[in-house]
């Protein structure tokens, strides 16, 4: 559908399609279903590919591990009513992690809206709140204008998913086709400068600080300024944490590098942003898994808050030097702004607070002990599947224990190989997320780290990817439980085991991973770990899964219970 | 009660009272009263949101208003520096008896009578919210068997600036 003229009559569903590939889209995640049944017609002439999921909410996860690993917006597509209500998930989902995302659901005519007809729902209704805005279209004319203006919306400012809601007979009516120059939107003009006073302000608090901290969101990656935020970390020579959001903003390993933040965070992490008499804060929103208690967050720091959406200042905590803006234009600012007022890291001697961190974290490292006989420790595998994987290696992961230790044991050395779901929190994230990043980047490997509850909540898509020939590799921390909340249960319930046991052979992981059209291996000895990746990594024509039988005792620490202060950091089992 | 008048431009499209009641009940934000109408421009309709500041700072409300997309322009009118009315229509008992007492009273407040029945009259009056109130507990003695206001509609006053705060620039949130 590339040669069309303006002023051609096109179906409103050739029009949709043709709108999509002036957009630059070249991957669709989808299910045909009634309602959208026109828009899939001209979809096989297009040179969009289309990947056939097996469950919608697969289509949204997918859609936004292709966002996270590109920075493209991720598009999925699905059919009206059921189709619509399985992708409000990872609509919420892209929406609380700031995913570009644009969804295409199908809608029952519009003689039939509002009557209860068959697989009729009002998705744009139910979808108000998770989305950044959305469109019902009343006309094939209006396509081309809100598919636009979709793209536009998800991408630009904060970003953010979006759904066009199209009736199934405004795909089949015919329209004149155009493709407008431009978006007019009067009432979305988002701010990327940041103002010039409060800059010079930022500067100046940095330059009086003794303690400061920066602390880094997942707004760096959405401004594509990591390479911004190491600039001005090693010129101002401050100590830099890197939220569940924000892993591989900045290079684990760097000698400025903390680590992350929060309930599991590094005990540097958390006590340098306790101790603080300045935080830094780049694109993060005080969330509180990252403040815990928060009258007892940071109490003596002052607050420069840099964010695109200007309403998340002054949301969580008042800041004392707000600026409005991207994240890249404002770090860039602030080291022209430092590096003109000569306030770079001689202005102040800051030297104890930096030995003081440094201590903090050869004193307090992660920890855990793998005996040489077993059980397999889940901190082990992810050591060794992260040292026997290529440095670039993309990490997808679910939710869960699983989650945090992947957070805290790879080794995160560049942006966008670090995806998962920090928001919401979605169980069954990591399949489907990491079969979207490996579309966007099939050159690189891509790990998914999953656990065995989340693993039964999404795993067909393996099907998908099968077929597909998306050669993903799935490693199942499999320790038949639902593990965080089994590690809540023993830490806060009194052991009080509720509703936690899975099974680790029920299902059959690897027959069931065969049966699906994957490689797939079991491992439950240590000796065994190294040999069973190096087996994974040599697989590059299908999928494959390893169902790793690791210790259901396992807890993830350090942790700072729900409600309370991050000064009460448990380091350890022996502490909780 | 402490509250604060919005007056919100917006575009004039399907399902934005939605998305403005919605993102209220989202954020616990609540809104007193809301009159909305179309304005002398056909593209954008105006929405006159009384909202209770004690529910969330105002600060946070005109912000995360100024994210809908619709929503092309806030005004905070401040009482001393608007013109703000709102309309009642009241109906009371009055037979033949009362009836001369009624219309007293309703001359008293620049009310009109709007429609008399056998033993009932309809008062409309258009006033500030505090005389609507006045002149409802003086009609209760009566017995009111119906009320229905309006809400609050307001404008600026003219000669005046209105506070603005259109946060979506950084000349304001910026400081």
């Amino acid at each position: 559908m590339s040669d069309i003229r303006p002023g051609t009559k096109l179906t409103g569903a050739q029009a949709l399609i043709k709108s999509l590939e002036c957009e630059g889209v070249d991957v669709i995640f989808g299910l045909p279903g009634g309602a959208i049944l026109p828009a899939y017609d001209p979809i096989i002439e297009s040179p969009i590919r289309h990947i056939l999921v097996r469950h919608e909410q697969g289509a949204g996860h997918m859609a936004e591990g292709y966002a996270h690993a590109s920075g493209r917006p991720g598009v999925c597509m699905v059919t009206s009513g059921p189709g619509a209500t399985n992708i409000v998930t990872p609509l919420a989902d892209a929406y609380i992690d700031s995913i570009p995302m644009v969804a295409i659901t199908g809608q029952v005519s519009r003689a039939g809206i509002g009557t209860d007809a068959f697989q009729e729902v009002d998705i744009t209704g139910i979808t108000m709140p998770v989305t950044k805005h959305n469109w019902l279209i009343r006309r094939a004319a209006d396509i081309p204008t809100v598919i636009k203006e979709a793209f536009h919306i998800a991408t630009t400012g904060r970003p953010g998913p979006v759904l066009v809601d199209v009736p199934k007979d405004v795909l089949t009516e015919t329209m004149e086709w155009f493709w407008p120059d431009d978006v007019d939107l009067p009432g979305y003009k988002p701010t990327l400068k940041g103002h010039p006073k409060q800059i010079k302000q930022a500067a100046n608090l940095i330059a009086s600080s003794q303690r400061p901290v920066i602390y880094a969101g997942g707004g760096i990656l959405k401004a594509r300024a990591a390479e911004a935020l190491r600039e001005f970390a090693e010129l101002t020579n401050i100590p830099v944490v890197t939220t569940l959001m924000a892993r591989g903003a900045f290079p684990d390993g760097h000698p400025l590098h903390l680590g992350m933040p929060g309930m599991h965070g590094m005990y540097s992490a958390v006590t340098a942003m306790q101790r603080s008499d300045l935080l830094i804060t780049l694109g993060a929103r005080f969330d509180d898994r990252v403040t815990g208690k928060l009258d007892a967050f940071a109490p003596d720091a002052k607050v420069i808050h840099v964010d695109i959406d200007p309403a998340e200042l002054g949301k969580v905590r008042q800041p004392d030097v707000p600026i409005v803006g991207d994240a890249r234009v404002i770090i860039e600012a602030l080291i022209d702004e430092v590096r003109s007022d000569h306030t770079g890291d001689d202005a102040v001697d800051r030297s104890d607070w930096l030995e003081t961190v440094e201590a903090w974290k050869t004193d307090y490292p992660l920890r855990y002990t793998q005996e040489p006989g077993g059980p397999l420790k889940p901190q082990f595998v992810l050591e060794r599947l992260r040292d026997l994987s290529p440095a670039d290696t993309i990490v997808a992961a679910g939710v869960g224990q699983h989650q945090m230790w992947a957070a805290q044991f790879w080794h995160f050395t560049e942006p966008y190989t670090w995806i998962n779901s920090g928001g919401l929190g979605t169980m069954g994230f990591a399949v489907p997320a990491a079969i979207g990043a490996k579309v966007a980047m099939p050159e690189r490997t891509v790990w998914g780290v999953d656990g065995d509850g989340c693993f039964q909540m999404t795993a067909q898509e393996l099907v998908c990817a099968a077929v597909e020939q998306i050669p993903v590799k799935i490693a199942i921390l499999n320790n038949s439980y639902l593990g965080m909340v089994r590690q809540w249960q023993e830490l806060f319930y009194e052991e009080r085991y509720s509703e936690v046991y899975l099974s680790p052979d029920l299902p059959d992981y690897v027959k069931w991973a065969e049966s699906m059209g994957c490689a797939a291996f079991r491992c439950e000895h240590p000796d065994d770990v190294d040999a069973v990746i190096e087996k994974a990594n040599a697989i590059h024509d299908r999928p494959v899964v390893i169902d790793f039988r690791t210790d259901y005792r396992e807890k993830v620490f350090p942790m700072v219970p729900v409600g309370r202060s991050n000064d009460d950091i448990i380091l350890g089992p022996e502490e909780a | 009660m402490q509250h604060h008048i919005l007056s919100v431009l917006v575009l004039n499209r399907p399902g934005v009272l939605t998305r403005i009641a919605g993102l209220f009940s989202r954020r616990g934000f609540n809104i007193f009263s809301l009159a909305v109408s179309p304005t002398d421009d056909e593209r954008y309709s105006r929405m006159t949101i009384v909202v209770d500041v004690e529910s969330a700072p105002l600060e946070m409300i005109t912000k995360q208003l100024n994210k809908l997309v619709p929503v092309i322009k806030i005004s905070h009118l401040a009482p001393d520096h608007s013109v703000e009315r709102e309309m009642m229509l009241i109906t009371v008992n009055a037979d033949l008896e009362q009836r001369s007492k009624v219309i007293e009273l309703a001359n008293l407040f620049d009310a009109q009578v709007v429609d008399v029945g056998t033993s009932s009259m309809m008062l409309m009056s258009a006033d500030h919210p505090e005389s609507l109130d006045t002149l409802e507990t003086l009609l209760e003695p009566f017995g009111i068997t119906d009320v229905q206001r309006t809400g609050l509609v307001a404008l600026p006053k003219l000669g005046t600036t209105p506070r603005q705060l259109r946060v979506a620039s950084a000349s304001v949130t910026g400081g």
